[in-house]
């Protein structure tokens, strides 16, 4: 019998010279199918969630077509529902949360990876790791009772002082809302910018900081002015990924904001995210239309989230190869 | 030392102290995430909590038995359904598959990674509970088993590959069949790694709450089988804060403090006891 | 037993007469850089032990020696870059124009010190904005598009980039990028260019164009460089030192190094018993 091959284990099954029936006796081709099967399964899943989806919304698309993305209206009892009040909110919350934890993010990156010792840096990281495991029904719990007061007694009022005249801090503070929402979501949305961000930042190859030095530049001039141009795609990619996370945040956003259909300028006003209504209203909907709209919602969500993703992750990729692939004689 | 390089100095400085700052304010969330929970929760974590049922709306003294038992039923079971599929999968990835179907299947993979946990809420719910017709622990599990999957598979597969080829061809000389290799020297050699990404899978969903709304849905007192709706940490959590109720309040911060401990716990015993020396996975 | 040459304000090496065939006359050179009793260690374990010598100005000086002797290691420390690597831990005096350097600000120094990389390392930016970022960090006086011209035209890239300035850097060839990055580091003027085996990374044609340069530009500034290629150094320099196993073993006049090496390590060295 031929020796079996020592193909490099990821290499093509068929590339040994082993007959057929040896390959079954020993077990080795069982193996292979049944992984296979489990592999393909994953594959399967996705296709068949993405049809689901699809299927299972249908009768809204049915009804309201692309009408169902401009209209403002979302009432069960007449039946009419329209997506633009959730796509509003989810935007407005992403908006707030981005503006707030990409400055904070970044800057906590660029601390860990340019400029702390190594053991400081580690043990922060490890941290931030921790805070990315914390659930989003914790931030939730934290927020309504510890958030909504601040804002509605200490932030609001004094947005309101300082720049009431913009319309968006108009309005009466509830203390619940778009800007409450966007700030937990910054919250959590944070440690995926530090983490993704500082990785990319660490795999700046060395001698781009070197040379920069070597130039008489502060380690900050170094570091701001060749290492983040450096990574600049993988660090917009790394906003994006939290981007992602943040439109498909549901439990926390859900206890925060409100929960009305309400668009409306200001970020004081209470108002609901795509996901939010769907975890509020989802067991309460009476009849399939209902449904399937909310679902439609659903539909929409993943197909965000789903571009969003891709891009980040083009981004990251292109970065990656920056770095591998430059300084060559 | 001219002005503007003592400029350029202190610019720098500046800066180091701004970023850190940053660093630090990211990391004193997670203390002040802990302190309140602490603090509010802290004193409602008693016998009670763990071993009494839900009493009537508006009575005190109730407890949370049901849903840490719900919880660990449906972790159980999630476990149970997605982490052989990851792991298989994985090995299939890293030991049998060519690149264009390995391709597709981490595509696949990251995609279902990627979906918000509602969506998964309601794919769970289109296929588990519309066609029964009611809400069930299964169902519950189905999701939260979904989620796990991409995390075991990619790990798997990280892991399985970081093995030596040294270790491989070894045993493939001593006569050894690519299946025995696999189950006898590449997958031990590779276990530590696997492990810690699947105790840190489930620390992940076991704090989901959303895939749960409409799945495991809820239930005010024990959840015999697999077949009926049943309680979770998580849900209860989030009920008991949206109502009117103080005590409810006060019990969802105990729970609260349970549910993040529980996580925070696993989390650090995987990372850093389980880790050494292996690179632990983002997820 | 090392050879340590004391330093002194002058290399003053001369024959009298003109007997000696082999020898050269060299009129005493004055030191731009003194190194003094240098010990570098990497954690625990000392990688130059009792390193003393002079760089002279407007000269070129070649460091030679087999892989891990040291010589990037020594080089590294004159303008201070060792620092950027965690446990390394330099005992010494080093002075640039009679002051300590260890003792000066480290970012003024690097002005004064230029540094260009074994491999090619331009930013990615545009050629134009590579050779600016050192004169505009610095606040550099003139205009900045004259700056750039002037490094370019030194590093004998002008010619053939003047209508490309704004291309990326990383579309020139691998002896290109190096002439740039050179220019790079002559925009900010510094008192002293130091090479780390320059032209390891390029095919021969580069490296050949990129040896006139240093013989060229030793009327702006102080060369050291670090080489393993022997040849390179003979052709190069005014001055060699050899070093093994992190000790100088010998320091003297390129020609003399070469034909008349005074340390038998020396000699097998460079005739190839070894290296």
């Amino acid at each position: 019998m031929a020796t079996p091959s020592t193909t490099a284990p990821s290499a093509g099954p068929l590339a040994g010279s082993r007959s057929f029936l040896a390959r079954i006796r020993t077990g080795d081709e069982i193996a292979r199918l049944l992984t296979f099967l489990f592999a393909a399964s994953v594959v399967l899943i996705t296709v068949v969630l993405v049809f689901e989806l699809w299927q299972q919304s249908s009768l809204a698309w049915h009804k309201f077509g692309f009408d169902f993305f401009v209209t403002r209206v979302w009432d069960p009892v007449t039946e009419e529902f329209g997506a633009l009040p959730f796509i509003y909110g989810t935007v407005v919350t992403t908006a707030v949360a981005l503006l707030l934890a990409v400055p904070l993010g970044l800057g906590a990156a660029i601390f860990l990876a340019e400029l702390a010792p190594q053991k400081i840096s580690d043990t922060l990281q490890f941290f931030i790791d921790l805070l990315a495991a914390v659930p989003s029904v914790i931030y939730g719990l934290l927020g309504i009772f510890i958030i909504v007061p601040i804002i509605r007694k200490v932030v609001e009022p004094a947005l309101k002082e300082s720049l009431g005249f913009l319309p968006f801090f108009q309005g009466p503070a509830y203390g619940l809302g778009f800007l409450t929402a966007g700030a937990v979501l910054a919250v959590m949305v944070i440690p995926y910018i530090v983490s993704v961000s500082r990785e990319i930042l660490l795999a700046v190859p060395r001698e781009q900081r070197e040379a920069a030095l070597a130039l008489g530049a502060t380690r900050w001039e170094s570091t701001w002015k060749v290492v983040v141009p450096f990574a600049r795609s993988g660090i917009v990619g790394s906003i994006f990924l939290a981007m992602a996370r943040a439109l498909g945040e549901t439990m926390a956003v859900t206890m925060v904001i409100g929960n009305a259909p309400v668009i409306k300028a200001s970020l004081f006003s209470i108002g609901d995210s795509i996901a939010s209504v769907i975890a509020n209203q989802f067991t309460e909907a009476t009849s399939d239309l209902y449904t399937h709209s909310l679902i439609a919602l659903g539909l929409v969500l993943f197909i965000l989230t789903f571009i969003i993703n891709g891009l980040a992750r083009l981004l990251i990729i292109a970065t990656a190869q920056k770095g591998s692939g430059t300084g060559n004689a | 030392m001219t002005a503007r390089l003592r400029w350029r100095k202190f610019v720098s400085g500046l800066m180091l102290t701004l970023t850190g700052l940053c660093a630090l304010i990211t990391v004193g969330v997670l203390f002040c995430i802990l302190a309140y929970l602490v603090v509010h929760g802290g004193s409602s974590v008693n016998w009670n909590f763990f071993t009494r049922l839900p009493a009537p709306v508006g009575e005190a003294g109730g407890g949370m038995a049901n849903a840490i038992a719900g919880s660990a039923k449906l972790l159980a079971l999630a476990t149970l359904m997605g982490v052989p599929v990851g792991f298989l999968g994985g090995v299939y990835l890293a030991e049998f598959s060519g690149s264009k179907m390995a391709f597709v299947v981490r595509y696949a993979a990251d995609l279902l990674n990627g979906v918000p946990s509602i969506v998964i809420g309601i794919f769970a719910y289109t296929l588990m509970v519309l066609p029964f017709k009611h809400f069930s622990t299964f169902a519950g599990s189905f999701a939260l088993g979904l989620m796990m999957i991409p995390i075991t598979l990619r790990s798997t597969e990280e892991f399985l590959r970081g093995v030596p080829r040294s270790l491989r061809e070894g045993a493939m000389a001593l006569g050894a069949s690519k299946w025995r290799t696999i189950q006898s020297v590449v997958v031990p050699a590779a276990y530590r790694g696997i492990v810690t990404a699947i105790l840190l899978a489930v620390a992940r969903v076991a704090g989901e709450t959303a895939p749960l709304l409409f799945t495991a849905f809820g239930n005010r007192f024990w959840s015999p089988g697999w077949g009926q709706p049943t309680a979770s940490l998580p849900v209860v959590i989030f009920t008991y804060a949206v109502s009117p109720y103080e005590d409810w309040h006060r019990q969802a911060w105990a729970a609260g403090l349970v549910l993040l401990g529980l996580i925070l716990a696993v989390n650090i015993v995987a990372r850093v006891v389980l880790a050494r020396g292996v690179r632990v996975p983002r997820s | 037993m090392h050879a340590s040459t004391r330093p002194a304000l002058s290399l003053n090496i001369t024959t009298t007469g003109t007997g000696a065939a082999s020898r050269e006359t060299v009129s005493p050179s004055p030191l731009r850089m003194s190194i003094s009793e240098v010990n570098f260690f990497y954690g625990a374990k000392q990688t130059l032990f009792h390193v003393s010598m002079g760089i002279a100005a407007n000269r070129v000086t070649a460091l030679i020696g087999p892989s891990g002797c040291g010589k990037s290691t020594l080089l590294r420390t004159l303008n201070r870059m060792h620092e950027t690597v965690r446990g390394a831990r330099l005992e010494g005096e080093i002075l640039l124009d009679g002051q300590n350097i260890l003792s000066q600000d480290v970012t003024s120094l690097r002005r004064r010190v230029g540094m260009v990389f074994q491999r090619p390392n331009p930013f990615p930016k545009s050629i134009f904005e590579n050779v600016a970022y050192g004169a505009r960090i610095n606040g550099i006086k003139g205009p900045v598009a004259e700056v750039v011209e002037k490094s370019l035209r030194r590093a004998a890239l002008w010619d053939e980039v003047k209508d490309h300035l704004h291309k990326s850097a990383y579309e020139l060839s691998g002896g290109q990028q190096q002439r740039l990055c050179i220019a790079r580091a002559l925009a900010v003027d510094p008192e002293v260019l130091l090479l780390d085996e320059p032209c390891s990374a390029l095919d021969p044609i580069s490296t050949a164009k990129i040896e006139e340069l240093l013989i060229e530009l030793k009327d702006f500034c102080t060369i050291v460089t670090v080489t393993h290629n022997m040849q390179q150094a003979a052709r190069v320099s005014d001055f060699t030192a050899f070093l093994l196993v992190g000790e100088l073993i010998e320091f003297s006049p390129t020609p003399h190094l070469f034909t008349t090496p005074g340390d038998p390590r020396t000699e097998a060295y460079i005739t190839g018993r070894f290296g």
